[in-house]
């Protein structure tokens, strides 16, 4: 008998609970299906039920929603002199070429490049899983972890319009509207939060595991 | 700062050490006792597994207290004001949620509404709800459920995001208008900085196994 190099949780028929942690074996269930956590009573599952599909739903619907988010007008300005609408882009751009580089930078991170890159990783991470690959398992969780960590920080932008918008509100001198971009994106930031949510970083182990026990 | 734990391959044999699963890789392990302030980490994928924050409950309270307080001041008092040819306006974060609905955005006005009114000001409540009665050797009625919502919304607060999109306003704000800071503001800077000690020193793991605790004392009465 080969020996077991790491054994998982689940590959002993155990089950750790998600909320408090407390590993719980069979001897406190008759089937996982309908299984409580002995401690905190939530339920329990080995891995997340529907982890992939339901992270590939709300992938897709953030990807094709990043469009309109990305094209509509997420601010619209209005003063005597002139009256704007302004995309994620053109308000970066403007913030630009009015010399304020650092803000800028901030804002395409965080409304740009972070839910591109949080899309693309979760894609690579589904991808990989599903074709139960081994490959690079440390380096694809910490993938992960980033992705959780940074994709918060896309509200940006949604906080900047709320705060324009109630602020300058100064008739025939100047209004500022939220335009429809902004539900396009807030849907965007809320789904790739809901999708990272969804993926259970396990699955990434257990081809290894898998073979490690043949 | 980290201490490793190795894996058993004899796990189930009949030491007592209590047994704690990696949440990102499923690795099983044995616990070992932590000094303060150090982290257990994974052996297999580096994830933390849990922590000894030394007073972390009595910590975390008395953050939280603090935290509320400053939270109504946060959230009533104006955070920006802006006067344009002698015309000021001001707005708080409740009045800036309402201003969102009114244009219309009623989906991005609730966002924002859950994300920095409704996620916050419930984690708080909850925490000294959980925490105050703990102190005093009292488990309060409800407590595992709301461990769990705490730990459900905790994801969804985002007061420093808030505080960033604050500060980007500003600099947008500067070419436009002359700028009055409000008190709110400076309340966000301290919530923020409140709010991330928090976090930092609010372990549920500890709370749990301080429930199990009392739960079993109250049994063996």
């Amino acid at each position: 008998m080969k020996r077991r190099v790491s054994p998982s949780a689940a590959g002993l028929g155990l089950c750790s609970c998600r909320t408090c942690g407390l590993v719980s074996g069979p001897y406190t269930y008759k089937s996982l299906d309908t299984a409580l956590c002995p401690r905190c009573l939530a339920r329990l599952h080995s891995r997340k039920p529907g982890s992939v599909e339901s992270c590939w739903a709300l992938l897709i619907a953030a990807y094709v929603l990043y469009i309109p988010a990305n094209l509509l007008p997420i601010m619209e300005t209005g003063s005597l002199f002139e009256y704007r609408k302004d995309t994620i882009m053109s308000g970066i751009v403007h913030l630009w070429k009015s010399g304020n580089w650092g803000i800028a930078a901030i804002v395409f991170i965080a409304s740009i490049i972070v839910p591109l890159f949080k899309m693309i990783a979760l894609t690579l991470l589904l991808v990989s899983v599903q074709r139960k690959s081994t490959w690079w398992p440390m380096q694809r969780t910490r993938l992960y972890r980033l992705v959780d960590l940074v994709g918060r920080w896309s509200m940006l932008d949604i906080y900047v319009v709320t705060i324009m918008a109630a602020l300058v509100q100064i008739r025939a001198l100047a209004t500022v509207k939220a335009g429809t971009g902004a539900i396009a994106f807030g849907a965007v930031v809320v789904l790739t939060m809901f999708a990272a949510m969804k993926f259970d970083p396990r699955l990434i182990w257990d081809p290894l595991r898998e073979r490690s026990e043949l | 700062m980290t201490c490793q734990i190795t894996s058993s391959l004899r796990f189930m044999s009949s030491s007592p050490a209590p047994v704690v699963a990696c949440r990102e890789c499923d690795l099983l392990m044995r616990e070992i006792s932590l000094l303060p302030g150090k982290t257990a980490v994974c052996c297999c994928c580096g994830a933390s597994l849990y922590r000894n924050v030394p007073e972390s409950l009595d910590r975390t309270l008395a953050l939280a207290l603090a935290a509320m307080m400053i939270f109504i001041i946060a959230a009533v008092y104006p955070i920006l004001g802006i006067e344009v040819q002698g015309i000021r306006t001001s707005t708080n974060l409740i009045g800036a949620v309402r201003a969102l609905w009114d244009q219309g955005m009623k989906v991005v006005s609730a966002l924002v509404c859950i994300t920095t009114i409704l996620t916050p000001a419930v984690e708080i409540t909850m925490l000294i709800y959980l925490l105050l009665p703990l102190r005093f050797q009292r488990v309060p009625p409800g407590a595992a459920r709301i461990l769990r919502i705490i730990q459900g919304i905790t994801p969804w607060g985002m007061i420093e995001v808030f505080m960033l999109g604050v500060l980007v306003s500003i600099v947008k704000l500067n070419d436009l208008a002359d700028l009055i800071p409000g008190v709110a503001l400076w309340s966000f800077g301290g919530l923020t900085l409140l709010l991330a000690f928090v976090t930092s020193y609010f372990d549920p793991q500890q709370v749990w196994a301080h429930l199990d605790e009392k739960s079993a004392g109250g049994a063996a009465v």
